[in-house]
């Protein structure tokens, strides 16, 4: 056995009671998919299940002593992947499945600041269930149903049976507006190709984004919130929220076009676009804003042009911690753009822009 | 010169050990193999996740995936100590007169020699798991410090704040000192007399092995390019005083250490699973097991001083013999 073992996926389940993630995790751990699951779990519950990689654990979120009042981890989850992974053939990929009422930002954060786990294993997405009939219930009287959402890469709009399409149509208007880089499925019994929500690859520096064809050209897009995606739909939809050659590259969804639903949304996202970048002035300001803005960000993903470089650079973010890299060269029919998208709350969209658009790359004449 | 008795094993070794001289290997899949005239096997949890041996130096404890503890001997017996449910057995800790404590999710749970157990619950997980070296006193490591419990007695129990998540717990052999191990690269200590503080920090990994040299002189710690040394002579521990560095390299990381017995040399595991000592006094270093396949992550000497038994994390364990 060699030590360079490959990392294991990993995918985290969100979502309140009653939103169906049981009823998916037993598909995960029933339907004839040709892999193996482990699922790490706060309750067994009503999974009706025997299996022996199926793991109950106490949810532990330990604040990092360095000052950092966001750096929180899922301390449980060190210590059960640690033990998982001492025998890693058992399983291809691990599912963390939270309690309704979990912050999903810890548990993200457990697979970037831990060096045992990071090492191990690798996040592959987080997915939010939400239920449709109680959606705008929840988002009145929480807020964890908000970052869930606000967290997620897939979400799953259930029960859409319960609902008239008109409610449906408005109940994910509402989870465009708090999430609009969020792939949306419409499910019944968490109905779902189970291919939709496992092995996505969501946190993969490599794959982010680059399955969405239409991420740069926005401009041939029109704004659409009611866009509806099916189970083949592959890409996201950052491009459905802002439009080049208009005035509002940072869009504030709260309340001015859609239904009354989404006065209880409190998260925004802001999508940043410009040309090429200055990376003396980019990664400076990058830092800056993630270590100012850090606990007001809960997401963020971009992809950068930097002038005389031939590669794309992607980057992608947890609150303050932010991963980037190379992903590719440009190519030919590309135009050298680049996009930057935060959710979050009480950012200030104008500063942010007017801050980034000072990092572009001066034209030399 | 140093010889090797290699055993090739698969998966994960838990802990190796000497249990009445004979050398043994817990391994991540619950079967403890052992070299006692030829290899043997012993199967003990279902999922090994953890394992010491106890003070008498003649049972290995371990707990594991399957919520129960095992006690096995070195004529292979293994008798079922205790079962806790579902919950995972994170942690198991040896201490006097055959006493026995565990950790499943917020309990700790000791267990006397004539099956009595007593319970005590936590509000956060219990992390880590040590007996003090007299008495029956028991530390628990835990979120934002660590309790003391005093298992024979009522009471209430002692608790010792600091701020962080600590993962591990031991004490010095002594009793002057409780030293936790923290989800931070640092270690946090406490002196048990008035509760000063001692942090060290300065580490570059977590600190994952512990070890006390003889008398409690000196505390050996991993996390680091090098074993990490810290001087107990004094009164107040390590405080304002440098710990020694042994067996620098640069391109690897020091996973576990094991203090001689009776003089100030430690054995020193590498990621590489390189093996080597390393004198106090002079920083004079032997090789004793080259590079190998996985990080070592078990390391004891023999009673006798002669031999060495390691484990790694990629099963390729085996027996330092110092004298050849």
């Amino acid at each position: 056995m060699s030590e360079t073992q490959t990392q294991i996926p990993v995918t985290v389940l969100t979502g309140y009671l009653g939103s169906g993630k049981t009823t998916l995790l037993n598909r995960i751990l029933s339907e004839n998919h040709g892999k193996r699951y482990a699922v790490i779990v706060n309750e067994f519950g009503e999974i009706g299940i025997d299996n022996d990689l199926i793991v109950e654990s106490d949810e532990e979120i330990y604040e990092m002593n360095n000052g950092c009042v966001c750096c929180t981890v899922r301390g449980d989850l060190i210590r059960v992947v640690e033990g998982l992974m001492r025998r890693p053939g058992r399983f291809d990929a691990i599912v963390v499945e939270t309690t309704g009422l979990a912050d999903p930002v810890p548990v993200a954060q457990t697979f970037f600041m831990d060096e045992d786990v990071r090492a191990k294993t690798k996040l592959d997405a987080v997915v939010a269930l939400v239920d449709a009939k109680h959606l705008p219930l929840r988002l009145k009287d929480t807020r964890e149903a908000e970052d869930q959402i606000a967290f997620a890469d897939v979400v799953l709009l259930n029960k859409t049976d319960l609902v008239s399409e008109d409610e449906l149509r408005d109940v994910e208007a509402t989870i465009r507006a708090i999430n609009p880089a969020a792939k949306i499925h419409r499910t019944q019994r968490s109905g779902v190709d189970l291919g939709e929500v496992l092995d996505r690859g969501a946190f993969d520096l490599k794959r982010t984004l680059e399955n969405d064809p239409h991420f740069l050209d926005a401009d041939e897009h029109d704004h659409d919130h009611d866009h509806v995606c099916g189970p083949d739909c592959d890409h996201d939809h950052h491009h459905h929220h802002d439009h080049d050659g208009h005035d509002h590259h940072h869009h504030d969804h709260n309340g001015h076009d859609h239904p009354s639903s989404i006065h209880d949304v409190t998260v925004k996202s802001i999508s940043l676009r410009g040309g090429e970048m200055d990376s003396r002035k980019f990664f400076p300001w990058i830092e800056k804003v993630t270590q100012l803005e850090g606990p007001n960000i809960l997401r963020l993903k971009g992809i950068i042009a930097f002038k005389d470089d031939p590669d794309r650079y992607v980057l992608q973010g947890v609150h303050m911690i932010i991963e980037g890299d190379h992903q590719r060269p440009w190519k030919d029919d590309e135009k050298h753009e680049s996009r930057l998208v935060f959710i979050g709350r009480e950012l200030d969209a104008e500063r942010l822009k007017a801050s980034f658009d000072a990092c572009q790359a001066v034209a030399v004449n | 010169m140093p010889t090797v008795a290699p055993l090739d094993l698969d998966g994960h070794c838990v802990a190796a050990v000497f249990l009445n001289d004979v050398p043994h290997f817990a391994m991540a899949d619950g079967l403890v193999h052992r070299l006692d005239h030829g290899h043997k096997t012993a199967q003990a949890n279902d999922g090994l996740l953890c394992a010491t041996r106890d003070a008498a130096g003649d049972r290995l404890i371990t707990g594991g995936e399957d919520g129960k503890v095992f006690a096995l001997t070195s004529d292979g017996t293994v008798t079922e100590l205790a079962e806790a449910g579902k919950k995972w057995i994170t942690s198991v800790a040896a201490g006097p007169q055959g006493a026995v404590a565990y950790a499943a999710g917020r309990v700790a749970f000791v267990r006397f020699a004539d099956g009595k157990a007593k319970e005590f619950s936590h509000p956060r997980s219990v992390e880590g798991l040590a007996f003090a070296p007299k008495g029956m006193r028991i530390a628990v490591a835990r979120y934002n410090g660590a309790t003391l419990h005093f298992p024979a007695a009522e009471g209430k129990p002692t608790e010792l704040e600091w701020a962080g998540a600590h993962t591990g717990v031991t004490f010095s052999p002594d009793g002057n000192y409780l030293i936790t191990s923290m989800q931070e690269n640092a270690l946090h200590g406490w002196k048990l007399a008035d509760g000063k503080h001692m942090r060290m920090a300065g580490y570059p990994a977590k600190v994952k092995s512990l070890s006390w040299a003889p008398r409690g002189r000196w505390l050996a710690s991993s996390g680091a390019p090098a074993a990490i040394v810290w001087p107990f002579q004094g009164k107040d521990g390590p405080m304002g005083k440098a710990p020694l560095e042994l067996g620098t390299r640069g391109n690897t990381m020091v996973t576990c250490v094991a203090c001689h017995p009776s003089q100030d040399v430690v054995a020193i595991g590498y990621e590489d699973g390189m093996v080597i000592a390393a004198r106090f006094a002079d920083a004079k270093e032997v090789l004793l097991r080259r590079p190998g396949k996985g990080a070592i992550t078990a390391l004891m000497w023999d009673r006798e001083e002669r031999r060495i038994v390691f484990g790694s994390a990629a099963g390729d364990c085996g027996v330092i013999d110092i004298a050849g």
